[in-house]
């Protein structure tokens, strides 16, 4: 046996997975609460102890070795700013999100000193500063810049924007005390999309800041390293079944939904080109693999904001059928928000998680899928595609609380499905449903880094 | 190097001339920024201000340009392109109209420079180097 353990650090519970090299299958799994406030190593002996007690066969001093991701603390939180919001904007949110992180605010174009205050005061933990073509735009990024440098702005600021004004910026930061980093540019030509390098360079900020900051840096003491926030490893964990591994076949396209307390995040992995021929692409090219977050549809935390985006009258229409109860909408989405550990007791309440859980599939998919439009032109009709065509895509795997620990999972899923009344949004039309029932994704993600192989034979093992 | 930005504006798909300009500026010294057929007004804008442009080229053949074209001077000057020269050239109006009328309404919409159906790509590259270099 050569046991190895993930560690996933999460808002409110820190999971461990022990899986066997060897004999390659997935011992057992443990949680306890996240103890950031304190310790955030007391939450996670404890979860280690619950391990070793259920599981006697693994033998501490005999794990070969641990790697952990986090969200613990407020997740990885971002400010983008670009030139153009369709462009440069729109790239720098997705090399943020690419990286894991919550975009909590955005700027476009010149920077106030009214927005540069609104960004001091907010809780974030790096900058992203993009703005025009590499030959392009430079007068508004060496504005931003300044701006920057003249704030008392004290956390990272990668500047990804274009390449001909790097000295310029170098010259600006110079002596400023500020820490900064020049990166690739995230839309080096038009409509071009190159996030990488301000993917490795928010991963290594976060390795090596920000876990400190957040109070996770003393797990490291018993742990190998936290490489990576978690939705990063989801994301990775995505790519790998897609794409498979050496002899071993992937999934091909496919994508995961993440049902979460406060968010609802979508992974698609695949290029979403437009299937058919008259179909011409518009707007910024998509990442290959691309992950929203919509901070408005939760379980808890943001359930009250799922009123303004659905109706009292389209809310009834995601009870199933079957469901006589007289629901109090209102009220019943208010008492989840206020408690956010609320856990479902009768079948009512149960009932009602099943459609906030379905709504905020379905919002999240309109979202997250690209869009048709027609354009009647002299040689017949065309259409604009903005966005990834998902509709070929095969698998649509669910994780997160709710879905996993629910035995509707698969039918709450189906709302991702292409529908009559949004004939325009490219969503999956037959997709297969697969549930992450061992919450295993992040745990694979990470043991994909190290041993690609294992992590996507258990993936197929354990996603049913 | 000056960088362009060309396309074919509308519910337009011809592809051809669009093709032809891209080769002839890139030939002769522009970083060209084609943004390719049934482009919108913001599409052209957006990509000047990214790639820091000197000049917008529209095109339009299938006969609609005037309609598509109307305000895009007022939009540039919001966006701050103001000093963006602005082209345009094809099958710009509808039917044949006398060209002195057509230019003339053009101009008024502000446009730099209009070309009537049959002006060679070098003509108008001429008035490119004359208006912002090369």
């Amino acid at each position: 046996m050569k046991p190895y353990l993930l560690v996933d650090f999460g808002s409110t519970y820190t999971k461990l997975t022990c899986v066997d090299l060897d004999r390659e299958y997935i011992i057992g799994t443990s949680k306890a609460t996240t103890t950031v406030e304190t310790n955030v190593l007391d939450g996670y002996n404890k979860a280690l102890n619950r391990l070793l007690r259920d599981h006697p066969e693994i033998k501490e001093d005999k794990i070969s070795g641990i790697s952990a991701c986090s969200s613990a603390a407020g997740g990885l939180k971002m400010a983008a700013i670009g030139l153009v919001e369709e462009l440069t904007v729109e790239a720098a949110k997705r090399a943020c999100l690419g990286a894991g992180a919550i975009v909590n605010l955005v700027f476009s174009h010149h920077m106030t000193k009214r927005e540069i205050k609104k960004l001091e005061e907010a809780d974030i933990d790096i900058i992203l500063l993009a703005g025009g073509t590499n030959g392009g735009n430079q007068e508004c990024l060496l504005h931003n810049a300044k701006r920057l440098r003249d704030s008392s702005i004290d956390v990272p600021i990668i500047i990804a924007g274009n390449k001909d004004a790097s000295d310029n910026i170098d010259d600006i930061f110079e002596d400023s005390g500020k820490e900064y980093y020049i990166v690739a540019n995230v839309m080096p030509q038009l409509k071009k999309l190159d996030v990488k390098e301000t993917k490795n360079r928010i991963r290594r900020i976060f390795i090596e800041k920000i876990i400190e900051a957040k109070g996770i840096k003393k797990a490291e003491e018993q742990m190998d390293e936290i490489i990576m926030p978690t939705p990063e490893a989801v994301l990775l964990a995505s790519e790998l079944l897609s794409e498979g591994f050496e002899d071993d076949e992937g999934y091909g396209e496919l994508m995961v939904i993440d049902i979460g307390g406060a968010t609802t995040d979508v992974h698609t992995i695949g290029e979403g080109f437009p299937k058919r021929t008259e179909v011409i692409m518009k707007g910024l090219q998509e990442p290959f693999a691309k992950r929203t977050v919509e901070g408005d549809l939760g379980m808890r935390y943001s359930a009250n904001a799922l009123l303004s985006l659905v109706s009292n009258y389209e809310f009834k229409k995601y009870f199933s059928d079957d469901d006589k109860c007289d629901h109090n909408i209102k009220k019943s989405l208010e008492r989840r928000k206020n408690d956010i550990d609320f856990i479902p007791q009768t079948k009512d309440e149960e009932e009602f998680d099943k459609a906030i859980a379905k709504i905020c599939c379905d919002v999240s998919m309109s979202r997250h899928v690209g869009h048709v439009e027609v354009v009647h032109t002299p040689l017949g009709d065309m259409y604009y595609q903005t966005g990834k065509d998902l509709s070929d895509i095969k698998y649509v795997i669910g994780t997160g609380g709710v879905l996993i620990s629910n035995s509707d999972a698969k039918i709450i899923l189906k709302q991702v499905n292409k529908k009559s009344n949004r004939a325009l949004e490219l969503r999956p039309n037959n997709p297969s449903y697969l549930i992450d029932k061992s919450y295993i994704l992040s745990s694979m993600g990470l043991l994909s880094q190290k041993h690609p192989r294992i992590a996507l034979k258990l993936m197929k093992q354990y996603l049913l | 190097m000056k960088t362009v930005v060309i396309g074919v504006i509308g519910a337009d798909v011809h592809a051809v001339g669009n093709k032809i300009i891209d080769y002839v500026l890139s030939e002769n010294g522009y970083n060209v920024v084609n943004i390719g057929v049934l482009s919108t007004q913001e599409d052209f804008i957006n990509a000047a201000i990214e790639t820091d442009a000197k000049a917008i080229l529209v095109s339009s053949l299938y006969g609609h340009g005037e309609m598509d074209v109307r305000f895009m001077k007022e939009k540039c000057d919001e966006a701050g392109l103001g000093h963006v020269k602005l082209y345009v050239g094809g099958n710009i109006v509808v039917g044949k109209q006398d060209v002195s009328e057509v230019e003339k309404r053009f101009k008024k919409m502000g446009f730099d420079r209009v070309y009537p159906p049959g002006v060679k790509i070098e003509d108008a590259l001429t008035d490119l180097k004359e208006d912002i270099g090369i």
